[in-house]
């Protein structure tokens, strides 16, 4: 990722922050933050690709209805990452 | 994987009881009145896809709820956060919401009540256009949702783009985030004149002339007549748009076009209502595709009622009245007179405002062969036409010839613009099918495996 797309991030006291990891990555988190926001806010802006012509996909709607944004969570497959809250140590992989 | 929870059949038994009222929903309108029913002496359960009640308009921080007095009354309702309402019942004397709770690892929940109440809300429209599969292109909502419910920015430099009233606070929210926006892009020509002549209320015109006011504070421009007409990668992502004048029909004026760097695209053409339980019910609905209500919220299904922009889109304040004078009419209780004015002056104030943003014909003409229309199943523009070519004449027939809505949102992204590529190939109107799913949300088989066992 290059500077001009790292997202702005806004108020990050970090107080009660945790992290989790992404491929192995660790990226911070805010409490109540979902993946799919820590994710962004890491930089990261695709974590998907599509089955045909394998283009890349990530945030769309972000409230649960597009489904682009599905990633593994722990394990577990095609979790929308704009609505799983994100817990300490999630461990999150990628296509 | 529900099954790796252990957790069978035996965990719903003490949500076995039978409740006076349950609401799909925990946004405005559901909590308005889960509330105010629970105010009347009502057992009330709410359930909610989200982590947080509030919907879309009060979406907040974990840490930040927002003063609203519906969210400080939560514990005199049953709040169940991210329980997914799947299927709906009507029985003789009650209904039965099934839905799967929890994120990860779902579990099968059965919620019944003697009355029903959707309050499922709405979200964004989009208009397919060449990139708008690209990632940095959000939904106009889910941008404002990243920046209320998470406190991130989507991007560094944006362009806000579509049509209708909220692309103000999106923009403005962005901005105050830290987000250079480059430009609101408004497709329509709200005309001072326009606005002056639609019926409305106080509050919202001001409301509006403050977002105005503050879109000018921060030197974003606000163009109308315009559109992003497509969007264009760096990498493999957004790095620019273009921007291009219309006419009246929003057809691209040649010669217009001009391109903007940005890494960021919130984009939504008004709204589109969840009308996927209202429609396993098979309650009637008005001729322009919302579920039908009287003046008492009511359906025309014995003790099932709809709030909120389910039953039209008319903003927070009609929602939240509608949720209170839903509230009265279930504990048959009257409302006091200044609730049903209230509600009448707000929908004549939405009917005219949606009047200023309407969908024009031409808005297909910006996409091409290749451009995505399903972007589940990744249908383009020339496979509709090719199916169309082959005789296919209604949205059924597309999907299944294409796919295109066969995917995981179910059509909910694609439905409508599907059937506008094939009224524009046709050349005739063609209408998008009311949503008939007997599942109304994607779940995992083994979540509705075990709420068969």
């Amino acid at each position: 990722m290059t500077d001009e797309t790292d997202p702005a991030p806004l108020d990050r006291s970090g107080d009660a922050g945790f992290h989790l990891t992404v491929d192995g990555r660790r990226i911070p988190v805010e409490p109540g933050q979902t993946v799919g926001a820590a994710m962004l806010a890491a930089g990261i802006r695709s974590w998907r690709t599509t089955r045909f012509a394998g283009k890349p996909r990530g945030l769309f709607c972000g409230i649960g209805v597009c489904f682009d944004c599905l990633v593994t969570v722990d394990g577990t497959p095609s979790l929308r990452a704009c609505l799983v809250t994100a817990r300490p140590d999630d461990e999150v992989t990628t296509t | 994987m529900s099954d790796e929870t252990g957790r069978g059949i035996g965990h719903d038994s003490g949500r076995d009881t039978l409740h006076d009222l349950v609401v799909v929903g925990a946004g405005l309108a559901g909590l308005a009145a889960a509330v105010t029913a629970a105010g009347f002496g009502l057992r009330v359960a709410v359930l909610d896809a989200n982590a947080r009640a509030g919907g879309q308009y009060h979406r907040h921080r974990v840490d930040r709820p927002p003063a609203w007095a519906p969210l400080a009354r939560l514990h005199t309702v049953e709040h169940l956060a991210e329980h997914r309402v799947w299927a709906v019942e009507r029985g003789d004397d009650h209904f039965t919401a099934h839905a799967v709770a929890g994120e990860r690892d779902g579990v099968a929940v059965t919620v019944r009540g003697r009355r029903l109440l959707l309050a499922t809300g709405a979200y964004d429209r989009q208009l397919p256009f060449p990139g708008w599969d690209l990632p940095g292109v959000f939904t106009a909502g889910g941008a404002q949702a990243l920046l209320k419910g998470n406190g991130v920015a989507p991007g560094r430099r944006a362009v806000v783009a579509g049509t209708g009233p909220f692309l103000l606070p999106v923009a403005v929210g962005l901005a105050d985030a830290g987000v250079r926006v480059l430009a609101v892009v408004e497709a329509s020509r709200p005309t001072p004149r326009a606005v002056a002549l639609a019926p409305h209320s106080p509050a919202r015109v001001v409301e509006a002339a403050g977002y105005a006011a503050a879109l000018a504070r921060r030197r974003i421009p606000y163009y109308t007549g315009r559109a992003v007409i497509a969007a264009h990668a760096d990498g493999g992502a957004l790095g620019s748009v273009t921007v291009a004048r219309l006419d009246a029909d929003w057809w691209v004026r040649p010669g217009t076009e001009r391109e903007l760097a940005c890494d960021t695209l919130a984009v939504g053409y008004g709204f589109t209502p969840h009308l996927e339980l209202a429609g396993q019910l098979g309650c009637a609905s008005t001729p322009d595709g919302f579920v039908a209500v009287d003046t008492r919220q009511a359906t025309d299904l014995p003790g099932l009622y709809a709030a909120g922009e389910s039953t039209g889109i008319g903003g927070a304040q009609l929602s939240e009245v509608e949720g209170e004078l839903a509230a009265y009419a279930i504990a048959g209780r009257t409302p006091p007179k200044a609730l049903p004015r209230r509600r009448a002056r707000l929908t004549r104030f939405a009917v005219g405002l949606r009047a200023l943003y309407p969908i024009r014909s031409a808005w297909p003409s910006w996409s091409d062969e290749d451009t995505l229309i399903c972007r589940c199943e990744e249908v383009p523009r020339g496979r509709i036409a090719d199916a169309a070519r082959h005789g296919a004449d209604d949205v059924r027939s597309i999907k299944l010839l294409t796919r295109a809505g066969m995917g995981w949102c179910q059509g909910r992204m694609c439905a409508e613009a599907t059937a506008c590529v094939l009224s524009d190939v046709l050349g005739r109107p063609i209408a998008a099918p009311a949503p008939t799913r007997p599942i109304a949300v994607p779940i995992r088989l083994g979540d509705l495996a075990q709420g068969a066992s």
